[in-house]
């Protein structure tokens, strides 16, 4: 019961047919990416020094990045100072073995876990049940994901995919097998949804030994992590239990206080639209003195797991300066559409379109079809809290996919070579090249189709039919715009010559 | 004033009335254009679908044919934004640079680049017009291209020169921000994700009980224009230059306009 797998899962396209397919999902998905779009943009509105804001965001990730070793260093050194223990884990097999190890310390055999995008990216949950460990999730719309033996579709609502109705029926059925039934007569008013996941994590929390979390945010100057909630669960996790076991990307990084103020506005205006977030909690290594309150024991894991790859990414490095607010997701058009599932990911819409081929490679046929899932419109550029252009890292690596050439793979450089499958792309692309590059060839093939065009289908074959199953193909016209200059002006544009007219002269001699 | 008319591959194979439209409203307003023959395709359907290596000969090639011009204009959005957005980073990045040639062209690049204006940013924000003297008694809706949108910020420029227009009156589009679904291969590579996004956006079109649906990009109307028809629906695309170039003398182009048989405004004035 850990939960289903993004294992093996089929490329986005086809995933993402069949939640077109599925209305009632799609029904789901509107309701909750619609009313969130709303309030944020209103919540962002209200600020009028936001784009500054944005750019401080964006300023401030840019320079830790730039100097990420150092600022690690900072934050190990103070962490140990106030009676923690670091561990360095260099990808999702090292982090589980050292969390696992660590619970096994204690003795223990159940957690209660903080909701965690780190501890989803490396499928903790899984690892420490094949150790005998039970992981319950505390976060509400985790709960539900756990319950429904699911996987979470959104970053922020990781049960957005499911309505109240749903949930009712998850609880009625799933939660005496975890713990405390929900009551018989549960109905799908959010209250009573609420009360009955209320009283059956209560009894959890009171009994965990262990909790486990990320942070949204650790602070190089004092070793203080911090998580940014909205029910108190998480509270609740960080707070009650003897031992506490963080696993964090090292991108979470920021070099002091002043740096969280900026974030502490951009990323509850962008999450959940709220003018300051409900709990935000921070803490700083273990309790030390008896009688102190939280946890006596501290451990902070700290998470590569293909991020220093991205880091040698000149154009992909913006991906890391992400703060998980879900924005990007709340706007995509195509996530509306196609669903978190289809992303195959723990990070789904643009932003995970983006992490998880840079995380991942791209060598699986799911991870090379990611950085295509997307029209590039840009709204999830225009939302972004800290700025990270998303179309143009995803026609970089939708670069990589294709085209191969140089990448950092764990830690060493390496030649990536092209995906497979791209090779009657790949030569149409390179013709359609060379027709650009001579016009009058462009104009010799617009004249066929001009000439040919009353004998044109109205679906096409083959790749076509991507096109014709859904819209009507373009009537082609009787000339081309430059045959009609050519016919009426009869000139070219006053004769300006260059390098660029190569080709034309024979062009327009043959044409007279 | 030297300014070249880029009409896009797109509009100069499948859709000249728009290119034919752009130049009558240029030259209505005085202004000489030229069209040099050497031009082709900025390259976009090559560099956002990864291919960024095919598409440095199209980079220089547009600098080259371009360069000898005080403004150039095009009928997109998308292959304006192309333009000003990625082709100076395409140039940058391409193999050279080093000698001084190399670092001229990369400049020149940029250089060309930042003279390429869309056509509604060219007329409200050089020529300084937002009332084009055009006529177009019909009901229009109006949705703003991504492209244009929000690469370009074209803002209400568009809107501003429609509002002008004598005769036509402008239907609010609910969503109109939202993406058509066309996506250049996105169209044909998520072709569910883009029918239903495009489905969608036909839907919220017809509401507005417009006769037609106007955008600055004809890629994407090939895309919109393809789902109404095939939903068999009375709407039709039409470019903006088209509705623009459009006098109570009659329609300034003759054929092949993306909305086929709208034509402009002689046949309804009537």
């Amino acid at each position: 019961m850990s939960g289903g797998t993004f294992l093996g899962m089929p490329a986005f396209p086809e995933a993402a047919a069949a939640a077109v397919r599925d209305t009632r999902l799609r029904g789901n998905l509107r309701h909750a990416t619609g009313t969130i779009r709303a309030k944020r943009a209103q919540a962002v509105a209200e600020l009028p020094d936001w784009a500054g804001l944005r750019a401080a965001g964006a300023a401030i990730k840019d320079r830790t990045l730039r100097h990420l070793d150092h600022y690690l260093e900072r934050l190990e050194e103070a962490v140990t100072a106030s009676g923690g223990t670091v561990h360095w884990a260099a990808d999702a097999a090292e982090a589980n073995r050292i969390v696992t190890q660590l619970v096994r310390a204690t003795g223990e055999s159940e957690v209660v876990k903080v909701k965690s995008m780190a501890t989803q990216e490396i499928g903790l949950n899984a690892a420490l049940e094949a150790a005998g460990i039970r992981a319950y999730e505390t976060d509400l719309a985790e709960l539900i994901v756990q319950l429904g033996d699911d996987l979470p579709s959104h970053i922020l609502v990781p049960a957005i995919h499911r309505n109240r109705g749903e949930i009712r029926d998850v609880f009625r059925s799933e939660m005496g097998r975890w713990g405390r039934p929900a009551p018989e007569d549960l109905s799908e008013e959010p209250a009573e949804l609420a009360e009955a996941a209320r009283l059956h994590l209560r009894e959890k929390f009171l009994r965990a030994k262990v909790g486990i979390s990320g942070a949204n945010f650790m602070v190089a100057e004092t070793g203080t992590l911090v998580v940014v909630e909205s029910e108190g669960n998480g509270r609740m996790c960080l707070t009650l239990p003897e031992t506490l076991i963080s696993v964090v990307g090292i991108e979470k990084v920021v070099p002091t206080w002043r740096d969280l103020e900026v974030f502490l506005q951009l990323l509850p205006r962008s999450s959940t639209a709220e003018r300051m977030n409900p709990y935000t909690s921070m803490w700083t290594g273990a309790a030390d003195a008896e009688g102190a309150d939280g946890p006596r024991d501290f451990h902070l894991v700290l998470l590569d797991n293909g991020r220093t790859d991205a880091l040698a990414d000149t154009v992909g490095r913006q991906a890391l300066r992400c703060i998980r607010c879900s924005a990007c997701l709340n706007v995509c058009p195509v996530y509306e559409r196609a669903g978190g599932h289809a992303y195959g990911s723990a990070y789904p819409g643009p932003i995970g379109a983006i992490l998880t081929p840079q995380l991942r490679g791209t060598v699986t046929e799911l991870d090379a079809s990611l950085p295509y899932a997307s029209s590039l419109c840009g709204a999830c550029y225009e939302v972004c809290p800290v700025a990270i252009d998303i179309p143009q890292v995803l026609v970089h690596l939708r670069e990589r996919v294709v085209e191969g050439g140089e990448a950092t793979v764990r830690g060493r450089r390496t030649t990536v070579r092209p995906a497979r499958g791209h090779a009657a792309e790949r030569a149409a692309m390179r013709a359609a090249r060379w027709v650009f590059e001579h016009p009058a060839a462009l104009r010799a093939g617009q004249r066929l189709a001009s000439r040919t065009r009353r004998l044109h289908p109205r679906r096409l074959p083959g790749p076509g039919r991507a096109w014709t199953a859904s819209r009507e193909l373009p009537e082609v016209p009787a000339e081309s715009f430059r045959d009609w200059w050519l016919r009426e002006r009869g000139d070219d544009g006053g004769g300006r010559k260059g390098r660029g007219e190569r080709g034309e002269r024979r062009d327009r001699g043959g044409d007279r | 004033m030297r300014v070249a008319l880029f009409v896009t591959c797109v509009t100069d194979t499948l859709y000249p009335g728009t290119g034919q439209a752009a130049l009558a409203v240029l030259e209505r307003l005085g202004v000489e254009v030229d069209f040099p023959l050497a031009q082709s395709c900025c390259g976009q359907p090559q560099f956002n679908t990864g291919y960024r290596r095919e598409t440095e000969p199209l980079v220089r090639r547009f600098a080259e044919v371009f360069r000898g011009y005080d403004h150039i204009v095009t009928p997109s959005g998308s292959c304006a934004a192309m333009v000003r957005e990625n082709h100076p980073r395409i140039a940058a990045r391409a193999p050279g640079g080093r000698s001084a040639d190399e670092a001229d062209e990369v400049a020149e690049v940029a250089e060309v680049a930042s003279r390429t204006y869309e056509l509604s940013e060219f007329l409200v924000d050089v020529l300084g017009v937002t009332d084009v003297g055009a006529y177009y008694p019909h009901t229009v809706t109006y949705h703003p291209t991504c492209h244009g949108l929000r690469t370009l910020g074209l803002g209400d420029r568009p809107r501003r020169l429609l509002e002008n227009v004598r005769g036509l009156e402008l239907m609010e589009l609910p969503g109109a921000g939202e993406c058509c679904g066309f996506g250049g291969t996105f169209a044909v590579k998520n072709a569910a994700v883009s029918a239903e996004m495009g489905a969608d956006k036909a839907r919220g079109i017809e509401g507005t009980g417009a006769r037609a649906v106007c955008a600055v990009d004809n890629s994407c109307l090939m895309h919109i224009g393809g789902i109404l028809a095939r939903r068999g629906s009375a709407v039709r695309p039409v470019h903006l230059a088209e509705i623009l170039a459009s006098t109570d003398g009659g329609a300034a182009t003759d054929g092949g306009t993306a909305g086929g048989t709208v034509g402009g405004a002689k046949e309804e004035a009537r």
